[in-house]
């Protein structure tokens, strides 16, 4: 079946980027995997809109896709920041989060 | 969008009236929101929305007489939109085109257009100069949407709009604090009887669930509503006139509101805006009509007449002791409004109709006339005593347009005021009403010698003050009453001294009106026996009324026998007062004590302005003030007191058993399972976003196993 193969596709692709989220300490390679996770998304809704034959799933594709390109932007300048104030992109030392 | 019949083939101007009034409201937005970066300010789109909505009146003027031209059934066109729904009430904002609402139209937009020309010379350079031309003309935009209203709904919009344009046109120049009070008075004076036209429109309402104008006065003369209801109704609707018309008892914010700019005043405070409650009762005529019982046999005073009546002789007596030639203008105005309500009051509609249309041209232009004489005469004094006199030779053009204008308010036969003013005399004797005639005869008088006295101290004698050239400086210093300090006009040199013509712009609206004011009344001349008027508004009356009485010079002889004695008499005292000869009635108010007690109740307005202050502001609101601070110290008070000791009792028995020991117990026990609970979950809020990440993914792993689970 060809929708299976998709829907493969889209584990292997999400559980690739959960994986990246979780081990890398790089802040950059950490947006990458997000990336990963919002297009196994993408092939997802896909290929259930063309298993459905409507374009919702489509649609939803297109908005994820913009929201993505922002989110990338507003990720990249944190980063950037974070870089000039410590010299340092390695989440494993950013703990001011700690409550 | 619901064209009746009649409208299919009305023509394109008569069905889309109601762009005359969106134009300008249009208009004013531009101006708003870009007048100031425009070269000239905003004003030329003033005078583009004027004149476009000017071409489209004319183009609906025309077809309207067309229409009346094939036959005497007229139907109006009505056109409706649904403006906003509310429990099941549609409330429709459209257009209602008929004879009375077409002689508006092109009234008010012609009007408009002479006074905005006339403005770009006289506001030229002031502070505000953008805000001037956004307000007015979103008041032209306001007085349109209202004559043709197709509801009641949509004419209390248009009649707010215009409140709200007359208050910030009157306080202009509000850093004058007079400015600022005359604005607010006018605004809360005429707010008072704009109570009275929100009752009698939810009176009408409630009564034959309709808003519409057509449907209500179909309804008021089909018999089926019950007297006492159209009786209260056309009651609390004439409130409201008596408040925007300025009849007698509220009629003391209009003077005052000769604050504001010339152009203000003789566009919204003598011409159009103060018609809008004369234009109200004509317009609701049959309601007025039925509930007030006029013409029926046998009625000699009713509601309407009567205060048209008192408003035609008080505001006529003020005149003749006001220095301001402004103030002569506004109780001019106020009289002659009277006229009108009383033509309405005795039966006589289409002569009090025509009276609004031919008083527009004259008073607009008297106005004018005062504004070009301020202007470049009289280095911006309205002071007739101080500062005119002798103009009549520097100024002619002013002067023969003023005398034109005069000539017709005072009803001197064949200029267009005889026409009309001696119609709504002859009808009300005609009709029955016989006080009114003899008031209407006695009213033509006063105004004879009044506008005698005016134009003899403007124009004629010595000049004197700043007509005279010298002193003028200290003239203005001491009328900056009119905040005119902040309007120094830009082509005055320095050292300017003798007083010329105006400039162009001035002068030419002034003999474009003086002209209609000379020919307009040619469309109604009993005389000759012309009706067109009559013919073309005839269908918006809605009742029957008693034919006319067929015009005879005979019954014009008394009110022009009076108008030529009201002149020679006046005359005659001006030149007495006035004049350079010695004479034994100079300074005879000081010396006689009973013409000097009448002088001051005539300078101070008949006491209405301090009835209304000190009687009773005073005498109701401080009692009441009082009856109220006694009642918060005392009763209040004690009942607050009184609460507040019970509570206090109950709060300590509150405290001890309740609060210590119950809440307090469940209080303790939950902080300390929420301590316990945090120090265990403490660990996990390690700040760093790995293991954020890890435990949101494994949350959601776990939730989406749950729903595979729960699922299948």
């Amino acid at each position: 079946m060809l929708i299976n193969n998709f829907l493969l596709l889209g584990a292997v692709l999400f559980c690739i980027g959960v994986y990246g989220v979780i081990t890398r300490k790089n802040a950059v390679m950490v947006l990458m995997s997000i990336e990963l996770i919002l297009n196994s998304v993408n092939l997802n809704l896909l290929a259930f809109s063309q298993l459905h034959g409507n374009v919702d799933g489509n649609t939803f594709a297109l908005y994820i896709i913009a929201v993505a390109a922002a989110e990338v932007g507003v990720g990249l300048s944190m980063v950037l920041l974070i870089y000039r104030n410590r010299k340092s992109i390695a989440l494993d030392e950013l703990s001011e989060m700690k409550g | 969008m619901l064209a009746n019949e009649a409208a299919a083939s009305a023509g394109w101007f008569l069905e889309h009236a109601y762009l005359i009034a969106v134009i300008p409201i249009v208009g004013f937005a531009l101006i708003i929101f870009f007048g100031k970066k425009l070269p000239m300010q905003g004003s030329e789109i003033g005078l583009a929305s004027m004149v476009s909505a000017l071409v489209l009146a004319v183009g609906t003027t025309y077809q309207w007489i067309q229409l009346t031209g094939e036959g005497h059934e007229v139907e109006p066109v009505i056109t409706s939109w649904t403006w906003w729904q509310s429990g099941g009430v549609e409330f429709g904002i459209g257009q209602h085109i008929d004879g009375l609402a077409v002689m508006m139209l092109i009234l008010v937009a012609f009007i408009s257009t002479l006074v905005q020309i006339f403005s770009l010379e006289y506001v030229r350079g002031d502070r505000r100069y953008t805000h001037f031309f956004a307000s007015i003309t979103l008041f032209s935009g306001g007085m349109l949407l209202m004559v043709l209203a197709e509801n009641m709904v949509q004419l209390i919009l248009g009649w707010e709009i215009m409140g709200l344009c007359s208050f910030l046109l009157i306080g202009h120049w509000w850093e004058e604090r007079a400015n600022s009070e005359a604005a607010l008075k006018a605004f809360l004076t005429v707010r008072v009887g704009d109570i009275g036209l929100l009752v009698g429109t939810a009176i009408l309402f409630g009564a034959s669930g309709t808003f519409s104008i057509a449907g209500l006065n179909e309804w008021a003369t089909s018999g089926e509503p019950s007297h006492t209801v159209l009786l209260w109704a056309s009651v609390a609707l004439f409130i409201a006139c008596i408040g925007k018309s300025g009849q007698f008892p509220l009629h003391t914010w209009l003077p005052d509101a000769m604050a504001g700019p010339t152009p203000v005043s003789s566009l919204l405070h003598s011409s159009t805006m103060v018609v809008g409650g004369v234009f109200l009762v004509a317009r609701l005529y049959p309601v007025f009509h039925t509930g007030l019982d006029i013409n029926v046999a046998g009625q000699t005073v009713n509601l309407i007449a009567v205060i048209g009546g008192i408003t035609v002789l008080i505001a006529a007596g003020l005149a003749f002791v006001q220095n301001d030639i402004k103030k002569v203008l506004a109780y001019s105005t106020v009289s002659q409004l009277g006229y009108m309500m009383m033509g309405l009051g005795v039966g006589a509609w289409v002569p009090a109709v025509f009276h609004i249309f031919t008083h527009a041209f004259f008073k607009c232009c008297l106005f004018l006339c005062a504004g070009s004489v301020a202007h470049t005469g009289s280095h911006h004094s309205f002071d007739m005593k101080k500062d005119m006199g002798g103009l009549r030779t520097k100024m002619p053009i002013t002067f023969v347009t003023w005398l034109v204008s005069t000539a017709a308010l005072c009803g001197i036969p064949f200029f267009s005021g005889f026409f009309s003013k001696d119609e709504i005399i002859d009808g009300a004797k005609h009709n029955g009403y016989t006080a009114f005639f003899v008031i209407g005869l006695v009213g033509a008088f006063m105004t004879t010698a009044y506008m005698t006295r005016a134009t003899y101290l403007t124009f004629f004698g010595t000049a004197r003050g700043a007509a005279a050239g010298h002193d003028a400086h200290a003239a203005h210093d001491a009328h900056d009453a009119h905040g005119e300090v902040d309007h120094e006009p830009v082509h005055h040199p320095k050292g300017f001294i003798f007083a010329t013509e105006s400039p162009a712009l001035l002068v030419v609206p002034l003999i474009i009106l003086a002209t209609l004011a000379l020919f307009s009344g040619y469309l109604n001349a009993a005389p000759f026996h012309i009706e067109k008027f009559h013919h073309w508004v005839e269908s918006s009356i809605g009742v029957e009324l008693p034919e006319a009485a067929a015009f005879e010079w005979i019954n014009a002889l008394p009110s022009i026998g009076l108008v030529a004695l009201g002149f020679v008499l006046s005359l005659a005292m001006c030149k007495a007062v006035f004049g350079d000869a010695p004479s034994p009635l100079k300074g005879l108010t000081q010396r006689n004590k009973a013409l000097g007690a009448g002088h001051a109740f005539l300078v101070n307005k008949y006491y209405l302005d301090a009835l209304y202050e000190k009687v009773i502001v005073h005498g109701v609101a401080h009692p009441v003030a009082k009856v109220a601070y006694w009642t918060n110290q005392h009763v209040l008070d004690g009942i607050v007191n009184a609460a507040g000791i019970g509570g206090r009792r109950t709060g300590e028995w509150v405290y001890r058993n309740i609060d210590q020991r119950i809440v307090d117990g469940a209080v303790n026990g939950s902080g300390a399972v929420a301590r316990g609970t945090g120090g265990a979950l403490r660990p996990l809020q390690s700040g760093k976003v790995n293991q954020y990440g890890a435990l949101l993914f494994s949350a959601a792993a776990v939730a989406a196993l749950v729903l595979v689970l729960v699922n299948s």
